[in-house]
């Protein structure tokens, strides 16, 4: 800090805004040696979080989840399919995650985000890990019949944290989800519509009791940057984009770690850090977690 | 607590490791290599003038291209790229040859287990080949936790998917073979022990993660040691590449 630097002569004379454009990293270094950040967070809290379930009416299950700015939403249609030979008890989960254009001003049609595909698999590795969907309850008839869940998630707005946004619109939409009936009919499985129950008796729904998923350990997480001595939690893409090393830990509800994803980075983690993370993101687990309560249940009121 | 792996090694035991470098001689850089029966082939060019749209051109930027053994690239791949290239981000010197693009291409021969582990070494070996600037190389080590709370160290495939789960680390390479008393400590630990990349899979405790760690740091030191010999082998005297 004792160096004469071209910057401090110009900063005394020089606006906020264009300070904060021409040397972002001394403002949010500035910024962080009063253990505060520009958006008047302290470094461990983590932005505003809403969850609104049922958002896509036309699908069997769906949510938006919005995490400061960043937006997520997520929806889920299943169709029934033939099982494969090698798993011929168990249904299948394909997650899609999308960028459109809409989100950023760094994503342009035609010209697919770099982070597009490492979220979906993220998402899909951590869905499998996590254990939270049990295959073999989206079986419906024994090697014949099974359901195939197809989840997309579209993000509408990309301010940093994609991932834990996207994480909580799927888990959201999971807890949502309304099983479609279904019943057998000359041996082939036809969807139910809603209406119908009543009128045609002769076609029992096969699943008439099952209509909800029971959920196995609920994935939550937190993206935390490291900078120096410094760990933000939940960053902006602002901040992102200029402190580049970022750890998302994903722990579920019995406190088992699913995830620590840290890829590269300039900025080495050493355990007291690595525990550190882990600690915030214990804590952001529970918030969410009763978050994510208070939306089921508001939905159960209605 | 003695474990049945079913090669007869003992948990803290890797695979045989095999390192080349200069074997395709059109690249400025190569390497191959296999732990086990686990081989990858990194190639490196670069640095080549300019950068791409959306990269920084105050710095050199890396590219990697990973192909897969068989099949279409997908999304596994893609994924695989973006963590290579973090990591080689963060290990190269980015300053030194602004507006440049180094291209790193990672070609799968046999995976059994541990591949992106073993891709990073590759890569490693393959820029120190081509003469890249670097802060220091990496190690990558792959370790399992299995249910009862033991780890394992470099699993085969089959060993992978019965684990219930398994963790890519990568540690910098410690540039001195022994660390002489009271050397420079950050936070109460060795810069070695700091980790660059962590990917893990599969659901376990926050008490195995930290046991892999230990383990892996352990085995860090070894494969440091290999990577050093292998490219000291080198004679300094046969620099003849066809440019």
């Amino acid at each position: 800090m004792g160096l004469p630097n071209a910057s401090e002569d110009l900063s005394s004379e020089m606006e906020v805004d264009a300070f904060r454009r021409l040397f972002p990293l001394r403002y949010f270094e500035r910024h962080l040696a009063e253990s505060i950040r520009p958006d008047a967070r302290p470094l461990s809290r983590a932005r505003d979080t809403t969850i609104s379930m049922g958002a896509v009416a036309s699908a069997d299950g769906s949510a938006l989840a919005k995490i400061g700015s960043t937006t997520m939403l997520a929806a889920i249609k299943m169709e029934v399919m033939t099982p494969s030979l090698e798993s011929p008890d168990e249904g299948c989960v394909s997650i899609d995650f999308h960028m459109p254009p809409i989100c950023s001003p760094l994503v342009r049609p035609g010209r697919p985000a770099e982070a597009a595909p490492v979220v979906a698999k993220q998402l899909s590795d951590t869905i499998s890990s996590s254990g939270m969907i049990n295959l073999k309850e989206l079986s419906l008839v024994g090697g014949k019949a099974a359901w195939m869940v197809y989840l997309d998630i579209y993000c509408l707005d990309a301010d940093g944290a994609l991932f834990d946004a996207a994480l909580l619109s799927a888990v959201a939409a999971f807890s949502n989800l309304q099983i479609p009936t279904v019943s057998l009919d000359d041996g082939k499985i036809v969807m139910l519509p809603e209406e119908q129950k009543e009128e045609n008796s002769e076609k029992e729904p096969v699943n008439k009791e099952k209509r909800k998923l029971t959920l196995g350990g609920i994935p939550f997480s937190l993206t935390c940057i490291l900078h120096k001595n410094y760990i933000l939690a939940d960053p902006t893409s602002e901040e992102e984009s200029i402190m580049e090393t970022l750890v998302t830990v994903v722990l579920d509800s019995s406190n088992q770690l699913v995830s620590l994803y840290k890829p590269g980075g300039a900025v080495l983690a050493y355990t007291s850090a690595v525990q550190d993370c882990i600690a915030l993101t214990r804590q952001r687990v529970k918030e969410l977690h009763q978050i994510l309560e208070e939306a089921i249940s508001g939905m159960e009121i209605d | 607590m003695e474990v049945d792996r079913a090669d007869g090694r003992n948990p803290n035991q890797l695979r045989p490791l095999a390192c080349s470098c200069s074997i395709l001689h059109r690249a400025h850089g190569s390497a191959s290599w296999s732990q086990g029966d686990t081989k990858v082939l990194a190639a490196v060019y670069g640095p080549k003038a300019g950068t791409k749209k959306n990269e920084n051109p105050e710095k050199a930027s890396i590219e990697v291209i990973w192909k897969p053994r068989t099949g279409q690239i997908g999304k596994p791949e893609k994924e695989y790229e973006i963590i290579l290239k973090r990591t080689l981000q963060s290990i190269c010197i980015l300053t030194i040859n602004p507006n440049t693009t180094t291209s790193v291409i990672i070609q799968v021969v046999h995976d059994d287990g541990a591949l992106l582990p073993c891709a990073i070494n590759a890569a490693c070996a393959a820029l120190v080949d081509a003469g890249i600037p670097m802060k220091h190389l990496a190690v990558a080590i792959c370790c399992c936790s299995a249910e009862s709370g033991y780890c394992i160290l470099d699993p085969t495939k089959l060993e992978e998917q019965k684990m219930k789960g398994f963790a890519y680390l990568v540690f910098p390479n410690s540039i001195l073979s022994v660390l002489p008393e009271g050397s420079s400590l950050v936070q109460g630990e060795p810069m070695e022990h700091g980790i660059i990349t962590s990917v893990t899979h599969g659901a376990m405790s926050v008490d195995d993660y930290f046991h892999c760690l230990e383990r892996g740091r352990a085995a860090s030191a070894k494969l440091s040691d290999f990577l050093r010999r292998s490219l000291q082998s080198k004679l300094p005297g046969d620099l003849s590449k066809a440019e």
